[in-house]
C-alpha cells in the first residue's frame, strides 16, 4: 500500500497536466470530455509506458533465457504486484491479466460454468451491462441453467429484499455491478456478497466502474471474482483484471488452451500450469499490462479522498444546472451515486442532442449504454450521458449545460 | 435536373455556412419541415433498426421512376434524409443504384453514414439501391 507521504495533494491544474489529451481541441473547440464512463483519457505516464517498452524491451515473456525477456518478464509480473496491493488481493497468483472486464466475464462464465450443472441458478440485476447478462444467458444455455434477475426501483436501486427471496440453495453464483455504468448507482455490494454466501453461492462483482472512483479491497469484500477495464482507469485498452480467490480458481478448469499456460504436454494428456498461467494461454498484451501497472500507480499516487469529493461534487452540480432545465427526466437518482448523470429531455431525441454537444466541442455518450433492458424499464429509447473523472472541471460543466440549452434552443 | 446536379446544389447551398452549427441548424429545420413518412406506413417491415435512431423507409416505382419517403425519430437524421430523398427521387432504378452520393461528405456529413454512427442511415441508402437493383432485375 502506498504510505502517506507519496500522496500528492490534489492539485486540478496539475492533473490536467497529466492528460495530454485534454488539451486538443475538436472543431475548434477546447475538448470537453465527458464520456469517462466510456473510457478515460490516459496520463503521460501510462502513455511512456507502452513507448518505452516497444522501443527498449519489447521481448516475449516467462519463456526467454536472454536478458530482454527478463526484463519484460519482470516488468509484466511486477506490474500484476502493483495491482494486486492496489486491490489488497491475498496473492499475486490470484489476480489474472485479461482483455477487460467482457474477458474477465466469459473467463468465469466458461469455466466456473464448467462446474455447474442443470438447474443450478444465476443471479444477475436489472441494471446490468451487456456483458454482465449475455455471458450468462449462454451458460445458462449451455447448461440448463436458470438466471434470475434482482429488480429495482424508478430510483435505480436495487430491490434488496427481493433479492433475498431469489436466493435459495440452488443458487450458484451471483453477479453484480458494482456500479451502474448507466445510472451510477454504488449497489451495496458487501451485502450482497454476504447473503450470497449464506446460501453458499460465489459473488462476481463487475468492477467497471468502480475501481477509478474509489478504493477497492477485495479481501474486505469478501468477493469471490472481481473483475475490472484498464481502459477505464487510465491505462490502455485491451488489457483488464480478474481477481479470484485461489481455492476457487484452482477447482477450475482452464478457459483456454495454448501457451504458457501448460506444464507437461504430452498427445496422451496435458497437465496445466500454475495460477495465474494456468489461465494466461497465449502471448499476452505485455505492454498493456505494464502500462496498467502504471496507471495504478499514477491512481495511487493520487489523494483518492480529495479526488472522490471533487467528483461528487461535479456530479451534484450538473445534477443540479440540469435540473434547471424543463422537460429534464435525470434517470438514476440513487442517494448512492457515482458521478454519472444520464437524462432524457422531453420531446427530443439523445442522438439530436449528443450531435449538437459534439460539434460544441462537448463528448457525452448517448444510446442504450449497453443496457438495454434498463432502457425498457424506464420506458426511453437511450439517453445523454455525461459521466465525470477527477480531471473534469466546474468550468466545463458550464459549458457543458450552455452548450446543451444552445443544442434544446435549436432542436426544440 | 440530373442527380449530380442536384447534389451540386445541396454542395452549393451549404458553401454559406462556415460554422458547424449554422450547418446544424438548417439540417435541423429541413427535418421540422418534411413530414416524410405517414404514421400508417411506420410498420415493422420499414423499419431499420439503428443502435442510436430509428429510420423508417418506404419507397414505389411509377413508370419507370422511383420515389421514396423516410423518416426517423431523431431529427438531424430525418433532416439528412431529406437531403437523400431530395437527391434520389424521381430518378431511374439504375441512376440510383449506382449513384455516387458525393454530397454527403462534401457538406461534412461523412461521420453520419459511418457504420459505427449506426444512426440507420447507412442501411437507408443501401436499402433503397437494393430496391433500385431489384427493379432492374425485375422483382
Amino acid at each position: 500500500m502506498m504510505t502517506e507521504e507519496n500522496i500528492q495533494t490534489f492539485d486540478l491544474n496539475r492533473i490536467r497536466e497529466d492528460f495530454p489529451t485534454l488539451s486538443r481541441k475538436v472543431y475548434g473547440k477546447p475538448l470537453i470530455y465527458l464520456d469517462n464512463g466510456a473510457t478515460s483519457q490516459k496520463p503521460q505516464v501510462v502513455i511512456d509506458a507502452i513507448e518505452h517498452y516497444y522501443t527498449f524491451d519489447n521481448s516475449n515473456i516467462h519463456r526467454g533465457v536472454h536478458h530482454l525477456s527478463q526484463e519484460a518478464t519482470t516488468q509484466y509480473e511486477d506490474a500484476r504486484v502493483t495491482i494486486q496491493k492496489y486491490i489488497n488481493a491475498p496473492t499475486s497468483e490470484e489476480v489474472l491479466f485479461t482483455a477487460g472486464t467482457t474477458g474477465g466475464i466469459n473467463l468465469v462464465s466458461y469455466s466456473f460454468g464448467e462446474l455447474l450443472s442443470k438447474g443450478d441458478e444465476i443471479i444477475i440485476s436489472a441494471m446490468e451491462h451487456h456483458s454482465n447478462i449475455v455471458p450468462w444467458q449462454m451458460l445458462c444455455e449451455r447448461k440448463g441453467c436458470k438466471l434470475k434477475v434482482i429488480p429495482i426501483n424508478e430510483k435505480g436501486d436495487l430491490i434488496i429484499s427481493d433479492f433475498e427471496k431469489l436466493l435459495n440453495e440452488k443458487t450458484k453464483l451471483v453477479s453484480v455491478t458494482h456500479i451502474s455504468n448507466t445510472l451510477g448507482t454504488i449497489n451495496p455490494i458487501k451485502h450482497i456478497i454476504d447473503s450470497a454466501h449464506k446460501v453458499g453461492a460465489k459473488v462476481l462483482i463487475d468492477g467497471a466502474q468502480s475501481v477509478q472512483h474509489m478504493s477497492v479491497d477485495v479481501q474486505a469484500l469478501d468477493c469471490d471474482f472481481y473483475v475490472f477495464s484498464g481502459h477505464k482507469v487510465f491505462g490502455p485498452t485491451g488489457v483488464g483484471i480478474l481477481y479470484g480467490k485461489k481455492d476457487i480458481l484452482d477447482s477450475m478448469p482452464p478457459y483456454q488452451g495454448g501457451g504458457d499456460m501448460i506444464d507437461r504436454v504430452t498427445f496422451q494428456k496435458t497437465t496445466y500450469n500454475v495460477l495465474p498461467h494456468k489461465f494466461e494461454a497465449g502471448t499476452p498484451n505485455i505492454s498493456g499490462g505494464i502500462a496498467l501497472g502504471s496507471a495504478i500507480n499514477y491512481l495511487a499516487k493520487q489523494d483518492l479522498d480529495a479526488i472522490q469529493k471533487h467528483e461528487h461534487e461535479l456530479g451534484v452540480y450538473a445534477t443540479k444546472e440540469l435540473n434547471k432545465i424543463e422537460g429534464m427526466r435525470i434517470i438514476g437518482t440513487s442517494k448512492e451515486k457515482t458521478s454519472v448523470v444520464s437524462f432524457v429531455i422531453e420531446g427530443l431525441h439523445p442522438f439530436d442532442i449528443g450531435t449538437l454537444l459534439d460539434k460544441q466541442g462537448v463528448a457525452v455518450r448517448t444510446g442504450h449504454h449497453c443496457t438495454q433492458p434498463l432502457m425498457d424499464f424506464f420506458k426511453i429509447p437511450g439517453t445523454v450521458r455525461a459521466s465525470f473523472a477527477f480531471y473534469n472541471t466546474m468550468a466545463e460543466i458550464d459549458v457543458f449545460i450552455k452548450a446543451l440549452n444552445r443544442s434544446i434552443n435549436m432542436l426544440r | 435536373m440530373t442527380l449530380d446536379q442536384k447534389q451540386q446544389e445541396i454542395i452549393d447551398e451549404f458553401e454559406i455556412y462556415d460554422d458547424w452549427m449554422d450547418k446544424y441548424e438548417y439540417i435541423i429545420e429541413l427535418g421540422k419541415e418534411l413530414p416524410l413518412i405517414s404514421d400508417e406506413k411506420k410498420t415493422e417491415d420499414r423499419l431499420i433498426e439503428g443502435c442510436q435512431s430509428r429510420v423508417w423507409l418506404d419507397m414505389e416505382t411509377v413508370d419507370g421512376k422511383m420515389s421514396f419517403s423516410a423518416d426517423s425519430d431523431a431529427i438531424i437524421t430525418k433532416g439528412i434524409i431529406g437531403l437523400l430523398i431530395r437527391v434520389m427521387n424521381n430518378e431511374d432504378a439504375k441512376t440510383i443504384a449506382t449513384a455516387d452520393l458525393r454530397f454527403i461528405s462534401e457538406i461534412g456529413l461523412q461521420e453520419h453514414l459511418s457504420p459505427t454512427r449506426a444512426n440507420g442511415l447507412a442501411s437507408m441508402i443501401q436499402k433503397m439501391k437494393i430496391g433500385a437493383v431489384k427493379v432492374i432485375v425485375g422483382e
